[in-house]
C-alpha cells in the first residue's frame, strides 16, 4: 500500500465486491477495506440466497418472466409507496443484466429445484449459497487485481466540503492508518448490529431484539457520512425484522431460526393473550410483519402454538419444539400462566369453523365472533402433545442510509451532488425501501447499485 | 441417542443443514437428507457414505467454524464414514482392522511378498528366482500356474464373500426395504454417477483442497487410479482368458491384449496414486478425519505398489531381476485382495451402494 489508489471499497460484502470488481473493470486500481476477519468477510451477503431480478423470459433457473412492471408493482405493494420512483425504476431495469452480470464474475444459480420456497419465478437461487456466491466474488476480485484487506476497520473519514479524501483505520495495514484515494465507494451495511442505535428509536425494547446477521455492521460508516454533510434517507425505525427462535444466538444465528408455523397455530404473547391476526396473509409477507408485531409485545417474546398433527407441515427447524401432554403443562414449560393459556385456546378452539385447509392460498378456515380473528387457516388445537416456538423480534437490516442518484452518487444535505463519494447496498437501502421488504431485494440493490458505484467511482478517479 | 458420538453429531449437523437447506444444488447428500426429518444410525451411515468430500459445503457454509454453530460437514462425514465401515464389516470379529489399517496393510503385504518369494525359493531352487526366464510360461517356471490360480481365487473369493455380506448388512441398514433388490435403472443410474464422480465436482467447479479455490485435480487423479485399477483387473481377466481358452501362456508380447491393458491401467495406477497422495497431504486438515490418515494412505500405497511392481516386472522381465519382481508383485496383488474388505477399498462400493439407494429414491419421489 502506500500509494494512492483510484478508489477504495469501504465493507466486504455483495455491494462492496461489485462495486470494486465493476471499478477494476473500468481501469482504476481498487482497495477493498473489510472490517471483519477473513472468515466473517461478507457480513450480511454471507447469510443469503436469493436475488430478485426482472427477466422477459424463463430461463434455466426462473420458472416464468418476470417483467419490469411486476417488479415494480411488488415493490410499490410492499413499499406502500415509500420509495424513489426513479431510483427503483432504474434499479429494475439495471436487475435484467445483473442475472447475466453476477454470472460473469463466477457466480453460479441453482438450477431451479422444486425446493422449499415459492419464489422460483421471481429469484434466482445462488448454488451453495451467499457465502459461496461471496466466495466467487472474492476469486474474481483478485484475479483482476483488486487488493483486500481483512480486519481493516475503518474509523474516521476525511471529507472536506463533500469530497472524500482519506480514510483512518482502526490499525495499521502494511504500516499505514490512513488510506487516501480518488473515489470513495461506501458499502459498509446498515446499523442493525449496534443495540445503542437502534435503542435511540426502540427504547430498551431493542435489548431484547436479536441480530440475525454479521455483528460488524455497526452503522459506523453511516454515522461519519450524515455527520459530515451527506444527505440522510428514510426512517430509522424502519427494517426488515421477522420473528426468529428466542433461543437464537444474540447476533449471526442466519437463516436457520426463522419460523414460518404461525399459519398452522396461533401466536400469543407472555400473558398468553393473541394479539394479531395469523391467518392474514401469504408467505412471504407474512412472514415478513411477525418481526415488528413481536416487538411491539410486552417484553419483546411471543410464543407460537400449535398441535402435533401439523408438526411435518412447515420446514424442519434448528431448535426442536417445546413439548407438553396438556396445555397446562405447556404453559408450565413456557412460563405462561396455565388457566390463561388453557382459556385462550379454548376459546380460539370454538370459534373456529368448518372450512378446507390450504395453506398455499387464503382458504376458506376461518373464526367468528373472537378478536383479534384468524382470517385463514383457522383449525383447532386440540391433538396433543401439544407444541410450541418461543420468537422474538430478529433484526435483519435497517432502512436509514445517505441519499444517491442514479449514478450512486451520494447527495449531501445541500442538495448538491458529492464530487466523488459513493453508496451502494443496505448503507443507501433506503432510497428504493421505505418500508417493508420483498424477498431478494437486499442482493439487488446492493448488486445493482455496487456495480453502478464502481463503474462511476472509476470514472471518476480515472478523469 | 445414537450410537455413537460421531453420528450424534451427523445427526446435530443434518438437523441444521436441514432447517438451511443452503447447499440443496451441491451433492447428493443435501437432497437424500431433506427427503428426512429425523435420522436414523442407518440414515446417517448412509447420508455418509453419499460424500464423496468434495468440500464444497464447508467452504460455502456460513456456520463453519469459528461461527458458534461449529457445521463441519465434510469431516464429520469423514469420520462417520469410516466407522460405518468397521460397523458393517464381516465378519464382525475383523472390523478392528480398520482403526489399525495402516500396520494391518504393510503386514500383511510385507508377509505376502516374503511369502512369496520364500515360496519360490523353497519350491524351486534359488537359481530358479534369480534365473533368466523367457518365452511362454516363463512365469509358471517360478510358480506353477494351478498353483497361483487356486491361491489368488481363493483369496479373492474370500474378499468377494466379506464385501457382499458386508454390504448387504449396510443396504438393510441404510432403510433399503428388507431383502429388497434395487432395479435395473437405478443401478444403471448408480453406474453413471460413480462412474463419472458426479459429486465430486463441489457443486460444478472441482474440488476444495488447500484453500478455498477449487481443482478438478482429486477428480482428475481418482480418475486415473480407478481406471487404472480396472484396466489391471480387464488385463488379468483377459490372461486367464487366455491361458483357459486359448491356452496361451504369459508373458505376452507388448502388442497383446492383456499387455497393453496392463500397461495403460499400470500407468493410471502409478500417476494417480501419487497424485491422490499428494492432494492428501496438501489438503486443508479440516476437512479431513486425521484418524483415518494411515488406512487412506495404506490403501493408495498398495494400489500404487501393485501398479509400480507390475509395470517393472513388464520393463525387466527378460532379466535375471523377474523372479524377485514376480514375487513382489504377486505378493502385493495378494496383500491387496486379502486386505479389501478391511480398507479403504470398500469406500468405493458403500459409495455406490449408497448412489443406487440415491437413485431408487429419486424415482420413487419423482414417480410418487
Ligand atoms: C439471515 C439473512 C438472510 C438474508 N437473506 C437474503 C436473501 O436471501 N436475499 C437478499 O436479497 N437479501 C437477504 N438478506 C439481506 C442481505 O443480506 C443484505 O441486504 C445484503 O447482504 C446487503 O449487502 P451489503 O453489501 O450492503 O452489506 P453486507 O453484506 O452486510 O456487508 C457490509 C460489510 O461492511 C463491513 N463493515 C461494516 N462497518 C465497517 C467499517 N467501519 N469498516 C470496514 N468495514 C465495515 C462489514 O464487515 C461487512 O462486510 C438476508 C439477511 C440476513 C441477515
Ligand atoms: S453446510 Fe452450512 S450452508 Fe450448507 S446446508 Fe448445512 S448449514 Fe446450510
Ligand atoms: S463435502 Fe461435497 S459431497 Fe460431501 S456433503 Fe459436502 S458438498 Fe456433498
Amino acid at each position: 500500500m502506500g500509494t494512492k489508489y483510484d478508489v477504495l471499497v469501504i465493507g466486504g460484502g455483495n455491494a462492496a465486491l461489485c462495486a470494486a470488481i465493476s471499478a477494476r473493470r473500468g481501469g482504476a486500481s481498487v482497495l477493498v477495506l473489510e472490517g471483519a476477519p477473513k472468515f466473517y468477510r461478507g457480513g450480511n451477503t454471507r447469510h443469503t440466497r436469493n436475488m430478485r431480478c426482472a427477466h422477459d423470459a424463463a430461463t434455466e433457473i426462473l420458472t416464468g418472466p418476470y417483467t419490469e412492471e411486476e417488479f415494480w408493482e411488488d415493490l410499490l405493494r410492499v413499499t406502500g409507496g415509500q420509495t424513489d420512483e426513479v431510483l427503483a425504476r432504474h434499479m429494475i431495469r439495471e436487475s435484467k443484466d445483473i442475472l447475466n452480470w453476477i454470472v460473469e464474475q463466477g457466480v453460479r444459480w441453482q438450477p431451479s429445484l422444486g425446493g422449499t420456497l415459492s419464489l422460483g419465478r421471481t429469484n434466482s437461487f445462488f448454488l451453495g449459497g451467499g457465502r459461496a456466491m461471496l466466495n466467487a466474488l472474492y476469486r474474481t476480485a483478485e484475479r483482476l487485481g483488486v487488493d483486500v484487506a481483512y480486519d481493516a476497520e475503518v474509523i474516521d473519514l476525511v471529507i472536506e466540503d463533500g469530497m472524500f479524501l482519506a480514510a483512518c483505520l482502526k490499525r495499521p495495514i502494511n504500516g499505514e492508518t490512513e488510506i487516501r484515494a480518488t473515489s470513495l465507494v461506501a458499502a459498509a451495511g446498515g446499523f442493525e448490529a449496534n443495540i445503542e442505535w437502534l435503542k435511540q428509536y426502540w427504547g430498551e425494547a431493542a435489548d431484547n431484539f436479536l441480530i440475525r446477521g454479521t455483528p460488524y455492521n455497526r452503522g459506523s460508516i453511516l454515522k461519519m457520512l450524515l455527520d459530515k454533510g451527506v444527505q440522510e434517507v428514510g426512517d430509522p425505525t424502519q427494517c426488515h425484522a421477522v420473528a426468529i427462535d428466542a433461543r437464537a444466538p444474540k447476533f449471526d444465528g442466519g437463516i436457520i431460526t426463522r419460523h414460518d408455523s404461525v399459519v398452522f397455530g396461533i401466536v400469543v404473547n407472555k400473558h398468553s393473550h393473541r394479539f394479531y391476526d395469523e391467518g392474514e396473509d401469504i408467505w412471504p409477507k407474512r412472514y415478513a410483519i411477525w418481526g415488528r408485531l413481536v416487538a411491539a409485545q410486552p417484553d419483546q417474546i411471543a410464543y407460537i402454538i400449535f398441535d402435533s398433527t401439523v408438526v411435518t407441515s412447515f420446514m424442519p427447524t434448528l431448535f426442536p419444539p417445546i413439548a407438553g401432554q396438556t396445555i397446562a403443562e405447556l404453559a408450565g414449560k413456557l412460563g405462561l400462566d396455565p388457566a390463561v393459556l388453557e382459556k385462550t385456546i379454548a376459546e380460539f378452539n370454538a370459534a373456529v369453523r368448518p372450512g378446507t385447509f390450504d395453506h398455499t392460498i387464503l382458504d376458506d378456515c376461518v373464526t367468528e365472533d373472537i378478536t383479534p380473528p384468524k382470517t385463514h387457516w383457522a383449525r383447532r388445537i386440540e391433538t396433543p402433545p401439544y407444541l410450541a416456538y418461543p420468537v422474538r423480534p430478529g433484526i435483519t437490516f435497517t432502512y436509514l442510509g445517505t441519499r444517491v442518484n442514479k449514478e450512486a452518487r451520494m447527495q449531501m444535505a445541500d442538495g448538491k451532488p458529492s464530487a466523488n463519494m459513493f453508496a451502494a447496498g443496505e448503507i443507501m437501502a433506503g432510497n428504493v425501501l421505505g418500508k417493508g421488504y420483498a424477498a431478494g431485494m437486499g442482493m439487488t440493490i446492493g448488486s445493482v447499485f455496487g456495480r453502478i458505484a464502481g463503474r462511476e467511482a472509476a470514472k471518476h478517479a480515472r478523469n | 441417542m445414537h450410537g455413537t458420538k460421531i453420528l450424534d453429531e451427523a445427526d446435530r449437523l443434518m438437523t441444521v443443514c436441514n432447517s438451511c437447506r443452503y447447499c440443496e444444488g451441491l451433492c447428493a447428500v443435501f437432497p437424500a437428507m431433506e427427503m428426512r426429518r429425523a435420522f436414523s444410525d442407518g440414515d446417517l451411515n448412509y447420508l455418509a457414505n453419499l460424500c464423496h468430500s468434495c468440500g464444497a459445503c464447508y467452504v460455502d457454509c456460513q456456520f463453519s467454524p469459528p461461527h458458534e454453530f461449529n457445521v463441519n460437514v465434510p469431516q464429520t462425514l469423514a469420520v462417520a464414514r469410516a466407522e460405518s465401515y468397521a460397523a458393517y464389516a464381516w465378519p464382525q470379529a475383523l472390523s478392528g482392522a480398520f482403526t489399525r489399517n495402516g500396520l494391518v496393510i504393510s503386514v500383511t503385504a510385507a508377509l505376502s511378498m516374503a511369502a512369496f518369494i520364500f515360496g519360490f525359493a523353497a519350491l524351486n531352487d534359488r537359481s530358479v528366482l534369480f534365473g533368466v526366464h523367457t518365452g511362454p510360461g516363463a512365469f509358471y517356471k517360478l510358480m506353477p500356474h494351478n498353483a497361483m490360480a487356486a491361491l489368488f481365487s481363493a483369496a479373492f473369493l474370500y474378499a468377494i464373500l466379506a464385501l457382499v455380506m458386508s454390504v448387504r448388512a449396510f443396504w438393510r441398514d441404510i432403510g433399503a426395504p428388507i431383502g429388497g433388490r434395487a432395479d435395473g435403472g437405478s443401478i444403471f443410474q448408480a453406474i453413471r454417477d460413480a462412474g463419472e464422480l458426479r459429486y465430486l465436482h463441489g457443486g460444478g467447479v472441482g474440488c476444495y483442497n488447500e484453500d478455498d479455490k477449487p481443482t478438478d485435480r482429486r477428480k482428475l487423479f481418482h480418475h486415473l487410479t480407478f481406471y487404472g485399477f480396472l484396466l489391471c483387473f480387464a488385463a488379468t481377466s483377459v490372461a486367464t482368458l487366455y491361458h483357459y481358452l486359448l491356452g496361451r501362456e504369459a508373458p505376452y508380447p507388448w502388442w497383446d491384449l492383456p499387455v497393453v491393458l496392463g500397461t495403460l491401467g499400470g500407468f493410471g495406477l502409478i500417476v494417480g496414486p501419487i497424485g491422490l497422495l499428494v492432494a492428501k497431504s496438501r489438503r486443508a486438515p479440516e476437512l479431513l478425519d486425521e484418524n483415518r490418515y494411515g488406512m487412506d494412505v495404506g490403501f493408495i500405497a498398495m494400489l500404487f505398489l501393485t501398479g509400480f511392481t507390475g509395470m517393472l516386472l513388464l520393463l525387466l522381465r527378460e532379466t535375471a531381476g523377474m523372479g524377485p519382481l514376480l514375487a513382489l508383485h504377486l505378493g502385493a496383488v495378494f496383500a491387496l485382495f486379502i486386505t479389501m474388505p478391511y480398507g479403504k477399498f470398500v469406500h468405493g462400493i458403500y459409495r455406490f451402494a449408497a448412489l443406487v439407494r440415491y437413485a431408487q429414491e429419486r424415482r420413487s419421489e419423482a414417480g410418487s
